[in-house]
């Protein structure tokens, strides 16, 4: 089991989801991805388009201001 | 297991934006796990051309002189306001400023999350073009009736 950052505090729609389901791909189940990321649209998407296909959202946490982490097991 | 939700789009436009907003909608659907298939037409080919700078391909000599004014995928045009093709470099730069994804990071995320490329005969056909023109990520060339077979149960869009 291994854990990867991924930051995307920099990247708009589409790439804020296309580089986390990049990046999920690369992992194996169980592996836990940490994604950093913005409030808005980010934080609305992120968590639930990877909750649709099949992996596990386990925690949110702020970290700053308006930065989150998202803890996502690959399922 | 439900049935993977499908889009097809037809990029029938060689102009710039509109090729960004087709892969857009491309990668990020094919990111939300969406099977997309993108079916390239006309001016749209310009933008999946294997040689991306002005290039007398083609057979015959109109085809040629055709395909070597159209040029390739760094000859996109701005739709509106395209000043003699500075626009385009421009908004380029600017989408890198902003942190937006570039029409070349966005093509390659289509590629990596598997997007299916398809050209359309026909128009190739009258530019006197082959497969080999294209950039190799083209899975087939196809008419019409292959397309919309493809293209069935899911959404089209038309650009």
């Amino acid at each position: 089991m291994k854990t990867v950052k991924l930051d995307i505090t920099k990247e708009h729609c589409p790439m804020t989801f296309v580089k986390t389901k990049l990046e999920l791909e690369k992992l194996s189940r169980g592996d836990i991805l940490e994604v950093i990321l913005k409030e808005g649209e980010p934080l609305e998407n992120v968590p639930k388009t990877v909750t649709e296909q099949g992996n596990k959202v386990i925690e949110i946490k702020n970290l700053r201001d308006d930065i989150h982490v998202v803890t996502i097991e690959k399922g | 297991m439900t049935e993977k939700k499908k889009i097809s789009i037809v990029l029938f436009s060689g102009d710039f934006d509109k090729a960004v907003a087709a892969f857009t909608i491309a990668s990020g659907a094919a990111a939300v796990n969406y099977e997309v298939n993108l079916f390239f037409t006309f001016w749209g080919l310009n933008v999946i051309k294997k040689y991306k700078n002005r290039n007398a391909i083609g057979r015959g000599f109109l085809a040629r002189t055709f395909n070597f004014l159209m040029g390739g995928f760094s000859h996109l045009p701005l739709s509106r306001l395209n000043f003699a093709g500075a626009s385009p470099k421009l908004m380029t730069n600017l989408m890198r400023k902003r942190n937006v994804a570039t029409l070349k990071e966005l093509i390659e995320a289509s590629i990596l999350l598997k997007v299916n490329f398809y050209a359309c005969e026909m128009s190739i056909n009258i530019l006197g073009l082959k497969k080999e023109d294209f950039i190799p990520e083209i899975k087939e060339i196809l008419g019409v009736a292959k397309f919309l077979n493809i293209a069935e149960k899911g959404e089209i869009l038309f650009i």
